[in-house]
């Protein structure tokens, strides 16, 4: 039987780049280039070694963004990936976290999947609670914030290395998973997956197909409302010294000056 | 006066600090009422009520430790039901967040993450975030029903605030969905007896510079002389000279101390991301052109290998 893998990639603004908001207080991604998030990169990454193990598998990669987010595509595409899903529509513009998931889930849904993997945060809205959210839409088990991940006999199992614990989960399939940048490193794309990646089959689907009507997403129908984003003042220059065999003690009289000591 | 929901982040009983801070959040909006999950949950009604609880529901069953996130969904839902408040408070874990995002999914409302700040507003709560590695500050609302808000640890500061605090029991009815994930094992983190990274007041840490695990005493001894939590960046953490839940950054916690002290680390952006909304920053780094100094209140160029134990050794003489 073949497994069915829907992995979620976002097309996000490079986060070495001079990242800023608009006028309407959304992301400005005409002025720092954009890429698959990097995160993303390791869902990827694990959904092309749980295909590696199974009989017959397909992944297929989705994404909800602008027109430029098929970048984020063909990079997943030619790491491997079989096909590609691109939700396109103008009236997206400005969607938060309920609106995205809601449009991602209905995608999910319409593709057929039995495992969806995602990212463990995205790297520039950086919420980190897509994964549940979908989960929670789709009614299925989430397995997220994992380290390590395997698929068998229809059963997820992973670890979840949390702040007091590290756990070990169970779920059957279908289900939802979520994995950190601890799960392995991601695959660069060969010269062949480049090539290949050309010829797969991309998508584009717009808010009709998906049934979601133009006031359930975007800037107003967001179920949020974002009113200011203010640059935060530079850090006024510091004391910078250079150690001449003192540095450790004028550290400490500046520690003592300002109280920490 | 509107009731504000509160979940409580606690570990058998002995409720951790941000959930203390989320509950001075809550009195600036309305009355805090507090939700306490699993083994000891009645124990934390004292220090709740202490600062500012009018009521603490509580519930334990197996469901909460056995299965992942969704029991302690449902129960949060009842507590909503029960209550119908006029925002629901969450503190930033990892968890919480999934907790808070799922229930918001449920309740047909929006959710702000993180947020560092809260205040009344004329449409409902504002929130304040920091955003793209904390070089914006964002201020937002939900605007589709009920506020569901995560605040991240050292937000706000611990009042106390005398209030009734009576405890009751929710009853709580799990859904079909709550035994979907199964937790099949447990292995509880070591304590190192230093404070809670995220939660820690000074922050010291390291990073590739350190050049190996067997020279990260050198970082651990500034950290205790100063009661402080120890961070690691993820170059550290990844040549596994520190755990990954050390990791300051983007991937790894998100520390807001009064004070963070960076050695031998570069502050590429995913680090930043991670301590630049610190109130003072001091670093020590042999490259003077390190972007970390661009953050800095004080910077030492230097070998950390002599700068770090000198800088140890001088706080314990100021000490006594
Ligand atoms: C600085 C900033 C702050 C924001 N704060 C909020 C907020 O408080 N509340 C709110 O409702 N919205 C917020 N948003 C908007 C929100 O980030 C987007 O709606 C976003 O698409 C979903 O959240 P995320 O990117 O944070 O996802 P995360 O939850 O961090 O992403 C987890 C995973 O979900 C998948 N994923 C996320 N987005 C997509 C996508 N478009 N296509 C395919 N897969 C995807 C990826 O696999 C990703 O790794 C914020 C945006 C920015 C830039
Ligand atoms: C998606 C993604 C997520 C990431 N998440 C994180 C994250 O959460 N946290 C994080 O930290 N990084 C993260 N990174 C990695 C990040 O980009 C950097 O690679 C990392 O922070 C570098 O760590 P570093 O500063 O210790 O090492 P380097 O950049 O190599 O810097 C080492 C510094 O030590 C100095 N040094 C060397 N020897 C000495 C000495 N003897 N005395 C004094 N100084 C010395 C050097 O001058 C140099 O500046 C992430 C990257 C990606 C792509």
């Amino acid at each position: 039987m073949s497994l069915r893998i829907v992995v979620c990639v976002k097309y996000v603004p490079d986060a070495t780049g001079d990242r800023q908001f608009t006028e309407d207080l959304t992301v400005n991604r005409d002025d720092v280039d954009g890429l698959l998030s990097e995160l993303d990169e390791y869902a990827v990454e694990q959904a092309l070694q749980i295909a590696d193990e199974a009989d017959d598998a397909e992944i297929t990669v989705l994404t909800v963004g602008p027109e430029d987010a098929k970048d984020a595509l063909r990079k997943a595409l030619s790491m491997g990936a079989d096909k590609a899903i691109h939700v396109e529509d103008d009236d997206l513009h400005g969607s938060d976290v309920m609106a995205t998931s809601l449009v991602l889930a209905k995608a999910i849904e319409k593709a057929g999947y039995d495992l969806v993997i995602t990212g463990m945060a995205s790297t520039d809205g950086t919420m980190g609670v897509l994964p549940a959210i979908l989960a929670e839409r789709l009614g299925v088990p989430q397995v997220t914030l994992l380290s390590e991940v395997k698929v068998e006999d229809g059963v997820v199992t992973g670890r979840r290395d949390g702040d007091s614990a590290s756990e070990q989960l169970e779920a059957s399939l279908p289900a939802l998973v979520s994995v950190t940048d601890q799960s392995g490193e991601a695959r660069y794309p060969s010269f062949k997956g480049i090539m290949a990646a050309k010829k797969k089959p991309v998508e584009s689907w717009d808010l009709e197909e998906l049934e979601i009507e133009s006031d359930e997403v975007g800037l107003e129908g967001s179920w949020t409302a974002v009113d200011s984003a203010t640059q935060r003042p530079a850090r006024t220059a510091g004391t910078i010294v250079k150690d001449e065999g003192e540095g450790g003690k004028s550290l400490a009289a500046f520690l003592a000056e300002q109280k920490f000591i | 006066m509107a009731e504000v929901l509160v979940y409580v982040d606690h570990v058998d009983g002995a409720v951790r600090k941000p959930t203390l801070e989320l509950l001075t959040l809550a009195r600036r909006i309305g009355e805090p009422v507090a939700v306490a999950l699993g083994a000891g949950a009645e124990a934390t009604a004292a220090v709740l009520a202490e600062h500012g609880a009018v009521k603490v529901l509580t519930a334990d069953a197996p469901e909460f430790s056995d299965y992942l996130v969704v029991p302690k969904v449902d129960a949060l839902q009842a507590a909503y039901d029960a209550v119908s408040p006029a925002a629901v408070l969450v503190p930033s874990s990892a968890e919480g967040k999934e907790i808070a995002a799922r229930l918001a999914v449920r309740i047909g409302s929006g959710i702000i993450t993180d947020a560092t700040d809260l205040e009344a507003g004329d449409e409902g709560p504002v929130a304040t975030q920091a955003a793209f590695a904390a070089s914006f500050s964002v201020k937002s609302r939900v605007s589709k029903g009920t506020p569901v808000i995560t605040v991240k640890p050292n937000s706000a500061p611990v009042e106390a605030a005398p209030a009734a605090g009576a405890v009751e029991a929710l009853a709580v009815t799990f859904g079909a969905l709550a035994t979907g994930t199964k937790v099949t094992s447990r292995t509880p983190r070591e304590s190192t007896g230093r404070p809670e990274l995220t939660e820690a007041a000074i922050v010291v840490s390291g990073g590739r510079g350190v050049n190996g695990a067997e020279n990260f005493h050198i970082i651990e001894a500034l950290a205790d002389s100063l009661g402080a939590a120890v961070g690691a960046s993820r170059a550290a953490v990844d040549a596994g000279w520190y755990p990954h839940s050390n990791q300051v950054g983007q991937t790894g916690k998100s520390v807001s101390p009064q004070l963070y002290i960076a050695s031998g680390i570069s502050g590429a952006i995913q680090h930043r991301a991670g301590m630049q909304t610190s109130k003072t920053i001091v670093a020590i780094n042999k490259d003077a052109e390190a972007p970390i100094f661009d953050l800095v209140d004080y910077g030492v160029v230097g070998d950390l290998f002599a700068v770090v134990p000198q800088l140890t050794d001088e706080i314990k003489a100021r000490k006594g």
